[in-house]
């Protein structure tokens, strides 16, 4: 079975706090805003993958992203 | 009042190529003017205020906010007009020219390049977390109640003026550490700066002198008598081992004061408009609070205050469009927002909307530092208005009155409701 995980690229993060504010417990941010994905990323249930894809959809810095493994 | 934006004297025939952001159908109406724009020919141009460009596609603010090398941040309003020599003026005094050049650092990190703007802005980051302003959501809650307490008998109030204008201000000299009984005096100041003053140059360096005076008195003051404050705080900052810059620190103070203020003012105010207009999403609002989250990113993106500017660094050229060193591009991130290649039927409001990209505080390593406060207050001013005024509408729509330039929101707006 594959898992999915949602990343967030620091490179891109600014702080938005988007994810933060849209899929609580998904994500932390740091003092500054830079967002993070809580321990692994790894996405349990489809209402998990469903979370993270609005957090994908609401970035404006294209920073989040899902991957299959 | 006396100092109205000037409207355009002669109109504008060619939205296109000949663009007036002062003008009046402009400040009143903008949206079918951006439609047309990003759809006919995206990036439009002016030769008004020295000539400037003005992209309208999401796609296209997104890739010029990121080219930081080429679109500088050292200039970021468009018609920063200095008055004309002959111009009759008051001469500063040889002490005050000094104060000038001493403290002519711009409003850092808004107008800061890399490296500068790095640590300028890594120092404001940690005061406008998530969890630092929400401290001051009691506070704020409490201010809303009491600009309403003032109102609510009246049976009609001006929304704009008797509340949206009087939130921010407070809210920031609260964080300063300024007596909050001084803050019709910056929002004089600062509508000088930042509203009457983009077409009055005298009014505007007048406003800026003032603010900046004040802010060196404040930075002495805080040095003598540190307290939990934002000052405080940034005169303790170290950059490099060293002490922050104390001309850096009354710089930074003035962007707080010039950014933090209008901006808000004009979200609270536009997002007040529009709930005066539509009884169904006050209801949805009042019977279903958890949505104020989301209904605060939809009316970010459909009423997006500001449009900062940028400075062409080096000629270049943009989709084929050629733009001289030394001219400004207008960052229309209000026109991206309404872009109907991102956001589905953009010209709705849709307190749903679940996939809303917008970038009403920028994008990029400009994105407003701010944007965790303007946020919270934007939450607690609508939910304490609907708390205490479920029910309420436009004392006569038409003459609502809305500052243009480069910060849009309503300015006078006559509210009436059962009292």
């Amino acid at each position: 079975m594959t898992t999915k995980k949602v990343h967030v690229d620091s490179e891109k993060c600014q702080g938005h706090n988007r994810c933060y504010a849209m899929a609580p417990g998904m994500f932390k941010v740091d003092d500054e805003g830079y967002a993070t994905p809580r321990g692994d990323g790894a996405l349990a249930d489809q209402k998990a993958i469903d979370l993270a894809q609005r957090a994908v959809d609401n970035c404006p810095e294209k920073a989040i992203f899902i991957t299959e493994e | 009042m006396t100092m109205e934006t000037k409207p355009a004297e002669a109109g504008v025939k060619d939205w296109k190529h000949d663009y007036d952001i002062f003008a009046r159908e402009y400040i009143k109406d903008p949206f079918p003017i951006w439609d047309e724009i990003r759809e006919e020919c995206p990036m439009a141009s002016t030769e008004r205020w020295g000539g400037s460009f003005m992209p309208t596609r999401y796609e296209d603010l997104f890739d010029i906010a990121k080219n930081i090398q080429t679109y500088s941040s050292r200039d970021v309003l468009v018609s920063s007009v200095m008055p004309a020599p002959d111009q009759e003026r008051e001469t500063p005094t040889e002490e005050e020219q000094e104060l000038i050049q001493q403290y002519n650092v711009g409003a850092p990190p808004i107008t800061s390049d890399p490296p500068v703007h790095t640590w300028a802005r890594k120092l404001l980051l940690k005061p406008f977390s998530v969890t630092s302003v929400a401290k001051y959501e009691q506070e704020t809650r409490e201010l809303c109640n009491e600009l309403i307490d003032a109102v609510i008998k009246n049976g009609r109030a001006d929304g704009a003026v008797d509340y949206a204008q009087q939130i921010p201000p407070r809210v920031i000299a609260s964080m300063l550490g300024i007596p909050k009984e001084e803050a019709a005096t910056f929002t004089e100041w600062v509508r000088g700066f930042l509203e009457l003053g983009l077409t009055n140059p005298e009014l505007r360096e007048q406003s800026a002198r003032s603010i900046f005076e004040y802010m060196i008195a404040q930075v002495a003051l805080r040095k003598e008598n540190p307290g939990d404050d934002l000052i405080s705080y940034l005169l303790n900052e170290k950059v490099d081992g060293e002490p922050v810059p104390e001309p850096h620190v009354v710089g930074t103070c003035f962007l707080l004061m010039v950014a933090g203020i209008d901006t808000t003012w004009s979200s609270i105010g536009s997002a007040i408009w529009h709930l005066a207009q539509r009884p169904d999403h006050r209801k949805e609002l009042i019977e279903n609070p958890e949505l104020i989250d989301n209904a605060v990113e939809e009316l970010l993106r459909a009423y997006s205050p500001v449009t900062m500017a940028r400075y062409v660094a080096e000629d270049t050229e943009y989709k084929g469009c050629p733009m001289s060193e030394g001219s400004k591009v207008l960052m229309n991130f209000p026109a991206a927002n309404r872009d109907p290649r991102v956001f589905e039927h953009p010209e709705e409001v849709d307190l749903h909307r679940e996939k809303n990209p917008h970038i009403a505080f920028g994008v990029g390593i400009h994105r407003c530092a701010g944007s965790n406060l303007a946020r919270m207050e934007m939450k607690v001013s609508i939910q304490e208005w609907l708390k205490r005024i479920p029910d309420y509408k436009l004392e006569a729509p038409e003459a609502v009155t809305w500052a243009g330039g480069q910060v849009r929101g309503p300015r006078t707006m006559g509210v009436v409701f059962p009292s």
